[in-house]
């Protein structure tokens, strides 16, 4: 059993406070009774009340919600089949051009992707508003999907899949029944991240959208740019502690199917 | 036929909702501004054939890149890009290489644990992150209380709106990008190495940097480039953390699209960020693929 040096452990300590401290602050000074962020007036709930009143933050929040939901099952579906075409498809005409294309996203500064986009949605005339959000959403986390499912798809044993086909499977079926219930732990996380992606992007969203269809971050940008404000406090802190209960609740999950799978893994090989 | 549909489908899409934009930002990088709705000239006008094809062809001219070259704001701000994005790549190095560390050298249970502790924040807002220094740097901030009260300090720092908030800011959002491929490489080393070195008469520090450091120069590799190429773009950790002074290319563009209204001058920005960029987007990608075939 190793133990962790002095060393080790206060690198940890210390990092981990880095990353959690500013966080913990936010939901602390969200229960501030003051106006003034900074000095502490006592307990209260009052700005989750003005939050919640807030027509435009509500309207916001059912915009933001709605383009994440349509934008991550659709980049899920195209991710999904881009990274079938990664792994799986052999040679065909610009398979170069094709990854290019999937990798490149990756990496692209925000303001160029949301300029590019929106320059194309002006050429082709297409009125600015949720439709064209979802579509820059849709691009640019399809990759961030494809990629994680290439990922798996690289890592798993092709034999198994052709044992059904061998075994009289249609390839469809055998897609069906083999590969995509062993990629779907990869297709759930890029469905989340693509979900996530959208919620919080602030940058492709300005430049994408129309005056009808402001989204959460475009209102939180513009709420903070000048200063702190309460109420963005509190809506964070209610956006925290959902991202906290998903990652945790997912944790426990994975870990509970990664022990099922290596119990029925043992007792197939066993017999 | 199913091939062809699967293949067809993202690759069409991307073709028009990614290539054909950066053709249009190209385009309009090379096009003068005017007045007019869209705000550039010449406009393609394909009713009148040929013709009309050679006169847009025409009206194209590198006037817009000219104009970077001699304003002074531009090639200060890709400097003052570079130079922010290369300093905060080195100091996530430097702030996540003993976390990472830490965490493969943590016992094995813990590790799955440590591991979510350092992805949680990534799942959280950016924006959100980001906006939480605001109250914690500013003149009244509790930074500011907290240094006065320990006596370091008798006059309130003024760190919110200056570079130095920018870098705090970066290595803050960036860290778990710089962290999670490093543990990833270290997680593999092998310690009976590092066993040998000591026997041979290493010393631990030098065992470190003969053995576990070179080890981890993919990981050290990939999360400075994961570091760097969103730095040098980077608009809301300026524009949130930053002040006036803060010049970043990502920022300028913004301002010059947003509240300029030039648009060939926006996208030529783009354009030369872009070609800035490609180098280190290159390199990355020939690292992973290093990677990939080390472990295929």
């Amino acid at each position: 059993m190793r133990r962790l040096s002095w060393f080790n452990l206060t690198s940890l300590t210390l990092g981990l406070a880095f990353l959690y401290l500013p966080m913990v602050i936010l939901v602390i000074y969200s229960f501030n009774g003051g106006k003034l962020v900074t000095v502490w007036a006592g307990f209260s709930t009052k700005w989750y009340g003005e939050l919640f009143r807030d027509e435009a933050f509500l309207k916001a929040a059912w915009v933001t919600l709605k383009v994440a939901v349509i934008s991550s099952t659709v980049a899920t579906l195209l991710g999904t089949m881009a990274a079938i075409v990664l792994v799986r498809t052999g040679r065909f005409l610009g398979r170069t051009l094709f990854s290019g294309m999937i990798y490149a996203p990756l990496v692209m500064p925000d303001v160029i992707t949301g300029l590019a986009l929106l320059l194309l949605f002006i050429a082709i005339g297409l009125d600015r508003g949720a439709t064209t959000i979802v579509l820059a959403h849709i691009t640019f986390s399809m990759c961030f999907v494809s990629v994680v499912v290439a990922s798996r798809l690289q890592s798993f044993d092709r034999s198994l899949e052709e044992a059904a086909l061998d075994l009289g499977c249609t390839p469809l079926d055998a897609f069906r029944s083999v590969t995509l219930p062993i990629i779907a732990p990869a297709v759930i996380s890029g469905w989340l991240l693509a979900f996530t992606l959208s919620l919080d992007d602030l940058v492709i969203a300005s430049f994408t959208s129309g005056p009808s269809s402001t989204t959460l971050p475009i209102k939180i940008f513009s709420a903070v740019r000048l200063g702190v404000n309460p109420e963005i406090n509190a809506l964070s802190t209610i956006m925290i502690a959902i991202v906290t209960t998903g990652v945790i609740t997912a944790s426990l999950l994975s870990k509970r199917s990664i022990a099922r799978r290596a119990r029925e893994e043992q007792e197939a090989f066993g017999q | 036929m199913r091939r062809f549909a699967l293949i067809a489908v993202p690759y069409l899409w991307l073709l028009v909702l990614f290539l054909v934009p950066f053709l249009i930002v190209l385009k309009i990088s090379l096009s003068d501004a005017t007045l007019a709705i869209p705000p550039y000239t010449p406009t393609l006008d394909l009713s009148r054939g040929w013709q009309g094809v050679r006169d847009w062809a025409a009206g194209l001219d590198l006037e817009n890149y000219w104009f970077l070259t001699e304003d002074a704001l531009y090639w200060k701000a890709y400097l003052s890009s570079l130079k922010i994005a290369v300093l905060s790549t080195l100091l996530t190095l430097l702030v996540g290489y003993p976390i990472a560390y830490g965490m493969a050298r943590a016992p094995d249970h813990w590790r799955p644990t440590l591991m979510m502790l350092v992805i949680l924040p990534f799942w959280t807002s950016f924006l959100i992150r980001v906006y939480s220094w605001k109250a914690i740097l500013s003149q009244e901030g509790l930074l500011n209380q907290f240094l006065l009260w320990l006596g370091v300090i008798h006059e309130p720092l003024t760190i919110l709106n200056t570079n130095t908030a920018v870098y705090i800011g970066i290595v803050y959002t960036y860290l778990p990008f710089m962290v999670l491929p490093i543990y990833a490489a270290l997680e593999k080393l092998d310690e009976s190495l590092l066993e040998a070195a000591e026997d041979l008469g290493c010393s631990r520090l030098s065992a470190f940097w003969l053995v576990t450091v070179p080890l981890s120069r993919q990981g050290i590799i990939a999360g400075s480039f994961l570091v760097f190429i969103p730095a040098m773009g980077e608009f809301v950790i300026p524009a949130l953390l930053g002040g006036s002074r803060t010049l970043m290319i990502g920022k300028v563009l913004w301002e010059e699209f947003f509240s300029n209204r030039d648009w060939p001058v926006a996208s030529a920005v783009a354009v030369v960020l872009l070609l800035l960029l490609i180098v280190p987007i290159v390199l990355f990608q020939r690292n992973e693929q290093k990677n990939r075939e080390a472990e295929g």
